[in-house]
């Protein structure tokens, strides 16, 4: 497929989103073409509207890199979220438990705590598929309730500063925290909590580029997803590459922490994560599932919550929760992309979203 | 004074169970028709806040359920048709109507109260009886026999199991799925306009709290059968009641008790205790040959 | 119904239906006279089941008409067919296997209110049409539990229940064991005695002379004759199937066979749920020879195959199997494949082939982690330029077409595909290949440019166990054949001397004479 056939679909998702979202607008009594000038426009001034969106960007870069993986190999992990929950109490007690290492070894120590926490957390589900044959969607949302629930647990009862109203644990050590850009970037302020994990989620779309294309694992995990049955035949163990392949997942969704906890909130608090596991979704989704169109679609969503806050300040009726809304449709668009197909006179074969295992 | 706590206890855990069943049944006619519905969570929250606000606007109870009713259809549908029409995976599908019922209260809310996610309070004389919890005991055996008694369940069993013979015997597969998709969404919002003018007496910001999702699991865990269902409706309904009435009480955390449907849901799919099989065709787009 | 009625009753007239570009009917026209049995015979994609599924509503047809008992009807759908008299049992069975007998039966046709089925009443029924015919089998049973041959019955009934007049069976016997075979004749017969008139869609010409009245045959979508059973033999039948005369011409040398390279002691295989398809099975292939398993499909050759290339869980395998002298039996199917075992499997597209794949990714299927395809043993990183140049090359050499590398392998032909599959396997290169039905599917070119390819690797050393459906095709390149029944070796014979008739006795599970 040409380079415009493979953007025409997620475009027209978007865009008839964007029609449903006006009329809702409408209906509500605002004007859409104003909403939608504050919902986009605010994201690119210079520097509040580009760093804010970009920080924004950040995790739904990591967890779209994780659906987009699993996918890959045939699988829908519903539980990015359970993961960086998951990933970023490992994080936040490797940041509170080691405050006195230098910071050489903490923010690794901590970023190992990040990525592994993440990647055990999306094995067990891959564990429980390849060896029980358990479906990985019903797994992994309970995960995804035990995971908030145990990290909950830990938090109220053993890392909670006395008298806290707020579920969240103590500070992680000052020599836990990553730059945040502004340190390095002339007229970025260090108010902006843009940090070095955006720097590391760009590395990672490159990595997961390079892994699944260019290597002979992602080789063996695409063919996995894309016909188990013929993978088997080559020689190829599916088990290992569903646990492989959510393990990776996993570990990218748990990279989430530490944009978050080393970069802006230094501490794990319950609650921190926006959905970014489920937007992960919608952004693989819309990115097909290509590191490069993640990226774009990571950007897309980081400017719309940014520009959200802007809609609910200055519309009259409107509140960023629209964000949400046009979210939802646009995953609803892309998945039922026939919809477009049958309009345009179906083109090409049926593209498979998942392959069976 | 033990006794007591323990009638209380019932009580209560029979209150906390009536939604969950009432989702539960719900997705089982969806699943059992072969679509997977993990929209059960969307669908909910699509009821409790329709039945709030307009029971709020209507002054009664009941008006607010009929309109959470057809508003869980309405809802129920549009999961139907992107997965049947436009063959849209099921779990994607179902995804992106739980974020968006996450999404859509709170935008509406915010225009019509002005609140960023709640409904206005409801007077008590606003909220529904006990209707509720007895028709969603009443409507275990009602399934049981539809399922296993009426044409309709024969043929819906046959179209999630195998589409193409029930297609092949002239039974029209789409339409058995549209239908068992909208009796899932009307069951749920059931559930979930219980939730805000029966439990509660207004809708809150995601106030379902993941219900669907153990409705869903109550589903896995009674095999997709109904009378199992409620049983396993029953336990995590116990479970909740236990887990608030010991909050405060003891010292063992609820969290330990609120992972338990979790936790079982998983144990079952994996088959550690009995095997838990799924309508073969669950999940499965089908196109009808003709 | 009366049997004297001169209108016949099922007539096709010019029926004509296209598949996107393929002519699957061109003027198809055929009478079918009430109270007999009718062959259509032909080869695989002659048109004869899409013909049958014209008369019975699932297709509509471009043109022609259907005319049932002298009149001509519009068929919307089966449904239409059904109240006409008309029914069918697909060559997969169209049953919900979690469901009883007599929920299967009375599905879409439910006796009582719709708020209470009435399966008792549906029962007795049942019970009595078994016993007109000949059916046995229980209506309370589900089905999952009852053997292949039952669940045929069940259909037979499914459309007898529908008061069906005229039955169409699509294939038949594929999946029956000769028993099986022998007792669905006995129905058959016993309802043309009832007064139902049968079609049965079938491509073998021994099950036609034994049990039908009458025959048409169908070749590349059009009828080429009509004869009465009586008045025809195999031979005249075979010839109108196949246009030509049909004995496949494999030019090849005597073996030279050498040292032996797989050795199978004693080789059984359970399927998942822990029934035995395959026991006691030894055989030995040795370096330039071809050994040819013949047999009836399902009789345990998928699942030896299998168990050769490592494709079936340790678990499920007994016995012993050894390769060069070294024992296998535990190995996987990548050590399997990196000690010289190559596979061309039966199911292309989903066992060969990843069809979302490009061409040169699927050129390294199997060997994606060695050399070439990495540039160093060990290597993580693939060499995309060595794998293109080296697809470009296999591509050229199999006459595969269109030979563009970067092509999705799910836009060629089956026999390009199969082209592709053969070639991959042949340059690994192999010490030994395991080939399955090498042919199904494949137009006449390819099958012969295959089967040269198969001999000459044979010549250059290497040993080939070869499985085929297609009886011709095995005699004309085996040096060795072995006749496989119910999961077991039935015995040996030397293709160049056994006749038809020997083997069909050995795939039948009949006695060898000597």
């Amino acid at each position: 497929m040409s380079i415009f056939r493979r953007l025409l679909f997620p475009l027209l998702a978007v865009l008839a989103a964007f029609v449903v979202g006006g009329i809702l607008v409408a209906l509500i009594g605002d004007d859409p073409i104003e909403t939608y000038q504050l919902l986009l426009g605010s994201a690119v001034s210079w520097p509040d509207g580009i760093g804010y969106t970009l920080f924004y960007a950040t995790p739904l870069i990591f967890t779209g890199l994780a659906v987009a993986v699993a996918l890959r190999a045939g699988l829908l992990n519903i539980g990015a979220e359970g993961q960086l929950y998951a990933a970023a109490f490992v994080t936040a007690w490797a940041g509170i438990t080691f405050p006195h290492l230098s910071p050489w070894l903490l923010i690794p120590l901590a970023c190992l705590g990040a990525v592994g926490g993440g990647a055990a957390w999306g094995a067990v589900p891959g564990v429980l598929k390849a060896r029980f044959g358990a479906h990985e969607v019903i797994t992994t949302i309970m995960m995804n309730f035990i995971a908030v629930a145990l990290a909950g647990y830990y938090t109220q009862y053993h890392y909670k500063k006395p008298g806290d109203p707020i579920l969240q644990t103590v500070e992680i050590g000052t020599n836990a925290r990553v730059a945040r850009l502004g340190r390095y970037l002339p007229g970025l302020p260090e108010r902006i909590p843009l940090n070095v994990g955006f720097l590391l989620a760009l590395a990672a779309c490159l990595g997961v580029y390079l892994f699944l294309w260019k290597t002979k694992w992602g080789y063996a995990l695409r063919a996995t997803g894309a016909n188990p049955r013929a993978a088997q035949y080559g020689g190829i163990s599916t088990g290992k590459q569903v646990v492989t392949a959510m393990a990776v997942s996993g570990g990218l969704a748990g990279m989430v922490a530490i944009n978050e906890v080393l970069g802006y909130r230094y501490r794990y608090y319950d609650g921190f994560s926006a959905g970014y596991g489920f937007t992960g979704i919608a952004v693989a989704l819309l990115g097909r599932n290509h590191p490069a169109g993640v990226l774009a679609a990571a950007l897309f969503f980081g400017a719309l919550l940014r520009g959200g806050l802007f809609v609910d300040i200055f519309t009259e009726h409107v509140s960023k929760d629209l964000v949400q809304v046009l979210q939802a449709v646009i995953i609803l668009f892309v998945a039922a992309e026939e919809l477009f197909r049958r309009g345009a006179g179906r083109f090409g074969g049926i593209g498979r979203l998942r392959g069976k295992v | 004074m033990r006794d007591l706590f323990r009638i209380e206890l019932l009580f209560s855990a029979i209150r906390l169970t009536t939604p969950l069943l009432l989702a539960a049944l719900g997705g089982l006619y969806s699943e059992r028709s072969g679509v997977i519905n993990i929209a059960l969570e969307g669908l909910m929250l699509a009821g409790a806040f329709t039945a709030a606000v307009v029971t709020h606007f209507a002054g009664s109870p009941w008006v607010g359920l009929l309109a959470a009713v057809a508003a869980g259809v309405v809802v129920a549908l549009l999961h139907a048709v992107a997965c049947i029409r436009y063959r849209a995976d099921q779990v994607v599908s179902g995804t992106a109507i739980n974020i968006l019922f996450l999404g859509m209260p709170a935008l509406l809310s915010g225009a019509f109260f002005a609140s960023n996610g709640a409904t206005p309070q409801l007077a008590k004389t606003q909220l529904l009886p006990v209707a509720p919890i007895v028709l969603a005991f009443a409507l275990v055996p009602v399934t049981w026999y539809v399922l296993y008694r009426t044409r309709f369940g024969l043929r819906l069993r046959a179209v999630g199991e195998n589409p193409e013979a029930a297609d092949t015997a002239g039974i029209g597969v789409a339409r058995m799925r549209y239908l068992a998709v909208a009796i899932s969404g009307a069951l749920a919002a059931i559930g979930g306009a219980y939730l805000s003018t029966g439990q509660s007496s207004l809708f809150t910001r995601n106030m379902s709290a993941g219900r669907g999702f153990i409705a869903l699991a109550a589903l896995i865990f009674g095999k997709w059968r109904p009378v199992q269902t409620m049983l396993a409706c029953l336990l995590f309904g116990l479970a909740e009641a236990l887990s608030i009435q010991m909050q405060g009480v003891t010292r063992v955390p609820v969290q330990f008790i609120q992972i338990i449907p979790y936790v079982l849901t998983i144990v079952v799919l994996a088959g550690f205790i009995g095997h838990s099989r799924a309508p073969r065709a669950l999940g499965l787009p089908y196109e009808e040959k003709r | 119904m009366t049997t004297t009625a001169p209108r016949p009753m099922l007539e096709l007239r010019e029926i004509t239906k296209r598949f996107g570009g393929v002519l699957a009917n061109d003027r198809v026209s055929l009478k079918i006279a009430p109270g007999t049995i009718h062959a259509v015979v032909g080869e695989n994609g002659a048109g004869k089941s899409t013909a049958m599924r014209i008369a019975y509503g699932f297709y509509g047809a471009d043109s022609g008409e259907v005319a049932i008992d002298g009149e001509v009807r519009r068929l919307a759908s089966p449904e239409d067919a059904i109240r006409l008299g008309v029914g069918m049992v697909h060559q997969h069975f169209m049953l919900v296997d979690t469901m009883t007998v007599a929920e299967n039966i009375v599905l879409g046709a439910e006796p009582g209110s719709p708020f209470a089925l009435d399966l008792a009443g549906a029962e007795g029924r049942i019970r009595a049409l078994s016993q007109d015919f000949g059916l046995a089998v229980d209506p309370r049973a589900v089905v999952e539990t009852l053997s292949v041959g039952e669940q045929q019955r069940v259909e037979l009934l499914k459309a007898l229940y529908r008061e069906a007049r005229l039955l169409i069976l699509d294939e038949p016997t594929a999946v029956l064991t000769p028993l099986d075979v022998a007792g669905l004749f006995k129905v058959l017969s016993r309802m043309r005695e009832q007064g139902k008139t049968v079609v049965i869609i079938t491509h073998k010409l021994s099950e036609v002379l034994a049990i039908s009245d009458r025959v048409t045959v169908m070749r590349d979508g059009r009828v080429v004759g009509q004869v009465e059973t009586r008045a025809t033999s195999a031979a005249e039948l075979a010839r109108l199937m196949v246009g030509r005369d049909v004995l496949l011409r494999v030019t090849k040398g005597p073996a030279r066979p050498r040292e032996t390279v797989l050795a199978v002691r004693d080789l059984g295989v359970r399927s998942a749920d822990g029934s035995p398809r395959l026991a006691g099975v030894s055989l030995v292939v040795r370096a330039g020879e071809i050994v040819g398993i013949a047999g009836v499909e399902g009789n345990g050759q998928t699942e030896l195959v299998e168990a050769l290339a490592g494709l079936v869980p340790r678990e499920r395998v007994d016995g012993r199997i050894e390769l060069a002298g070294m024992e296998i039996t535990g190995l996987s199917a990548r050590e399997r494949k990196e000690r010289g075992i190559a596979h061309i499997p039966e199911d292309r597209q989903r066992r060969g082939l990843v069809l979302d794949f490009d061409l040169a990714e699927n050129s390294i299927l199997g060997v994606h982690d060695r050399p070439p395809a990495v540039s160093r043993p060990r290597g993580v990183w693939l060499d995309r330029p060595a794998i293109l140049a080296r697809a470009a090359r296999l591509l050229a050499d199999f006459d595969v077409r269109p030979a563009d590398p970067t092509l999705p392998a799910r836009a060629l032909s089956g026999g390009n595909q199969q082209k592709l599959v053969a070639g991959r396997e042949m340059t690994l290169p192999p010490r030994l290949l395991l080939v399955a039905q090498p042919t199904r599917g494949v137009d006449i070119g390819a099958i012969e440019f295959l089967h040269r390819q198969l001999i000459a690797l044979r010549d250059a050393g290497c040993a080939i166990l070869l499985v085929s459906a297609e009886l011709e095709e095995v005699t004309a390149l085996a040096d060795r054949l072995l006749v496989l029944h119910q999961g077991r070796i039935a015995g040996e014979v030397d293709p160049a001397a056994v006749s038809a008739e020997e083997i069909g006795l050995l795939m039948t599970g009949g006695q060898r004479a000597a």
